[in-house]
């Protein structure tokens, strides 16, 4: 286990081969992220996905991204221009800066510096995510509006209201973790779970920041920024080439940079799962980066399986949710856990079940708020209405409509000419008004 | 000025003075970019350009914590709440220059120098008269800068602390009670909203979207047909299936079709010119009979068709264009 001390030590050479490996880490899980997302959603929906490239077609995202910056750039004449160039790097920039902090692994011996595997690690790292994400909304504001048209500002407007929202219950998700490792540095976070994950011990917090990091993420199934159905592409309407290449990479970066954060926080970062950790060794040495690697891609292809799995939420059911229930548990989970910890030191004894206890009537508490609130939904709703069955009545007055669902024409388009039938109308009516 | 140059000089390494220049350099630009800015916008972007260096500095000082806070609350959510209104409210709308309370400008430089004068009283007499122990140590006293910090706060500083929460929180049930609007009529969810426009429909108004551009006709509906250039109504544009009665009755009707023309006609003089200088070198047929046969199979319809009817005028000769 890496002492935070033994950060802020290497020679200059280590730290921009360290750097370098983080930035080669992200571009590479990001290649494969997009090939995997096209491959598992494929087959999901029972098709095949891109295999054409390479072996699997592994080189897909690889080709669409030299497509992507060989394409012409198009700038509107109404954007800002600094503004509008500003937004993208802000974004990737936030991006990429956020995984100095990660930890990979132990210490390891590099060309015979001992170091840990991570860039780098202060007292207040978890903090320090934050703010590089509230920096990372800059860049989707600042596209929308620089775009100088109506759907990126919407769609920048809506992503900036999101990304707020879900950040105070993913601030108050890191609490109840802050109080019970003692430190907001990610190393120590990491060594504090050695024998419990604090996904178990923690789990309401868990569960908050698993789906406050979708909310973050602007992934489906709360992808409003950039609902096509709704705002075209939201944010990113009015960019092309390279520079919506980085908004790309910027948002596949953040995917695996909230996946790595849950590990780290909650999964107990590089460490070996359990029947895994009681082989001697498997903690150490370069090892870990494969647990480390493995733990992540499980979030991943959580976010891929929500994607291909739920459909997108209504603006306002999803500001509910976030304001009215996740916050709320948030708050009262923390409290919970911070009287318990006060307890503990009081009273050594019968905090952990307490704990436990308090966790579980939590969940419950949430689970009946859920089933309350959905239960309600159906007590509000209006009784099906009684649809019409057998033949459409081309006769009545109303304006022609597609048929219900059980009602069919007597006559199907092509074993009866229609228009004969609608000739002896017209007829009769000629008939009849003369 | 010189006292912060002396300060600059005195203490840290080269690398400290460094980033004191710099940072120092972006936040003086950002308060003047503030001021000077035409655009809201672009004044919040310096405002936060101001935040994020005083963080830097905060930061390259010894007070890490404090330097996070900053960019987590003021740049990340009061800032970008401000973005928020700035964009919401006028995206492009600049302030006019005009001076709308008298004397406004004049009371804002003497109150700028009342407070300058303050601060570097209060703040320079404190710092005169107090030997410093530099952060290192002041840091070491509990183990860390966010320890010294949570031990301050929830011992000697306790009931200050709680009296800015209390005002927080008020302030917040202020905002909650300014901004409450009782309700008047029931709440209007999608479901009332479509029922009410299905029932404006029975007094003609359409519920759908407005025809698109060059749609020509007064609905988009699918049951309506789409009108040729010349204004009759054609059969080919409805589905087989709805054929049935309404949409023949359009076809048929010389009155409808006459609205539906005289719709056309309304249509600016340039558009038609347009229209007719690119259909006549098309024409050819006279008699929509040729190319729209009374009896149409079914199996053809929307298909084999490509030639377009002639323009209204016939007067227009080939080759106008």
């Amino acid at each position: 286990m890496p002492e935070l001390s033994a950060f802020g030590n290497d020679p200059f050479w280590l730290v921009c081969i360290k750097t370098i490996g983080v930035f080669v880490i992200l571009v590479l899980l990001v290649l494969f992220t997009i090939w995997a997302e096209r491959r598992i959603v494929g087959r999901m929906q029972n098709r095949i996905g891109p295999n054409r490239a390479g072996p699997f077609g592994l080189l897909q995202s690889l080709m669409d991204g030299m497509k992507l910056a060989l394409k012409e750039e198009i700038i509107p004449v109404t954007a800002h221009k600094f503004v509008y160039w500003l937004a993208p790097f802000l974004s990737a920039f936030a991006a990429f800066a956020a995984f100095a902090v990660i930890p990979f692994g132990p210490e390891v011996s590099m060309f015979g510096v001992v170091t840990p595997l991570q860039l780098t690690d202060f007292p207040q790292s978890v903090l320090y995510l934050l703010a590089i994400a509230s920096i990372g909304i800059y860049g989707i504001v600042l596209a929308g509006w620089s775009s100088g048209s109506t759907y990126p500002l919407l769609g920048g407007l809506r992503s900036s209201a999101q990304m707020i929202s879900y950040e105070i219950s993913m601030g108050l998700s890191f609490v109840a973790v802050f109080i019970y490792a003692a430190s907001m540095s990610t190393s120590q976070i990491v060594s504090a779970q050695q024998s419990l994950w604090f996904a178990i011990l923690l789990a309401p917090s868990f569960v908050i920041y698993v789906t406050a990091m979708v909310g973050e993420t602007n992934r489906a199934p709360f992808d409003l920024p950039e609902s096509e159905g709704e705002l075209v592409g939201g944010f990113h309407t009015e960019y092309s080439s390279m520079k919506f290449a980085m908004f790309f990479l910027g948002e596949y970066i953040n995917m695996v940079t909230v996946s790595s954060i849950a590990t780290t926080l909650f999964l107990g970062g590089w460490m070996a799962p359990w029947p895994l950790s009681l082989i001697p060794g498997v903690n150490e040495g370069w090892w870990p980066m494969l647990w480390w690697l493995l733990k992540t891609c499980l979030f991943i292809f959580g976010f891929i399986w929500l994607r291909g799995t739920l459909p997108r939420l209504r603006y306002d059911q999803f500001m509910r949710f976030g304001w009215k229930v996740l916050i709320p548990v948030a708050l009262v989970w923390t409290m919970l856990v911070a009287a318990v910890r006060a307890l503990r030191e009081e009273y050594a004894e019968a905090s952990n079940s307490l704990l436990v206890g308090s966790a579980l009537v939590l969940a419950v508490l949430l689970v009946v708020l859920i089933v309350a609130q959905v239960a309600m939904a159906r007590k509000n709703a209006e009784p099906e209405p009684e649809l019409p069955t057998g033949l459409v009545d081309l006769e009545d007055e109303i304006f022609p409509v597609p048929p219900m669902p059980g009602q069919t024409f007597e006559y199907t388009p092509r074993t009866q000419a229609p228009i004969e039938q609608g000739e002896d109308e017209t007829k009769k009516k000629e008939v009849s008004d003369g | 000025m010189t006292l912060v140059m002396q300060a600059a000089e005195s203490s840290g390494s080269t690398g400290e003075q460094v980033t004191f220049w710099i940072c120092a350099f972006l936040i003086v630009t950002g308060g003047l970019g503030l001021i000077l800015s035409r655009k809201t916008v672009h004044s919040a972007l310096f405002v936060a350009q101001t935040m994020i260096s005083l963080a830097v500095l905060y930061a390259a000082n010894g007070a890490p914590f404090l330097a996070l806070v900053q960019v987590i609350v003021y740049t990340g959510a009061v800032m970008m709440l401000f973005l928020f209104v700035l964009m919401l409210v006028g995206v492009d709308s600049s302030d006019s220059l005009i001076e709308t309370l008298k004397g406004q400008r004049v009371a804002a430089i003497l109150m700028v120098l009342g407070v300058v004068v303050l601060i570097v009283a209060s703040v320079g007499g404190a710092l005169s008269n107090s030997t410093s122990l530099g952060i290192a140590e002041a840091n070491e006293e509990f183990g860390g800068n966010v320890e010294g910090l949570a031990h301050l706060m929830f011992t000697t500083y306790l009931l200050p602390l709680q009296v800015v929460a209390a005002l927080l929180i008020s302030a917040a049930l202020g905002a909650l009670v300014l901004a409450h609007r009782e309700r008047i009529g029931e709440r209007l969810d999608q479901t009332t909203l479509a029922n009410r426009r299905v029932a404006a429909f029975g007094d003609g108004v359409h519920p759908g979207g407005l025809p698109n551009p060059g749609v020509l006709a007064s609905s988009n509906a699918i049951g309506t047909p789409a009108l040729l250039p010349d204004g009759t109504p054609t059969e080919l544009s409805v589905p087989v299936p709805l054929r049935g009665k309404k949409a023949p009755e359009i076809l048929n009707d010389p009155e409808l079709i006459k609205a539906e023309q005289a719709e056309i006609e309304s249509i600016s003089e340039s558009e038609s010119a347009i229209r007719d200088a690119g259909l006549a070198g098309i024409g050819g047929h006279t008699d929509l009979s040729d190319v729209y046969p009374d009896q149409l199979d079914p199996d053809e319809a929307g298909t084999g068709e490509t030639e377009l009817p002639p323009a209204p005028d016939d007067d227009a000769k080939p080759g106008d264009a």
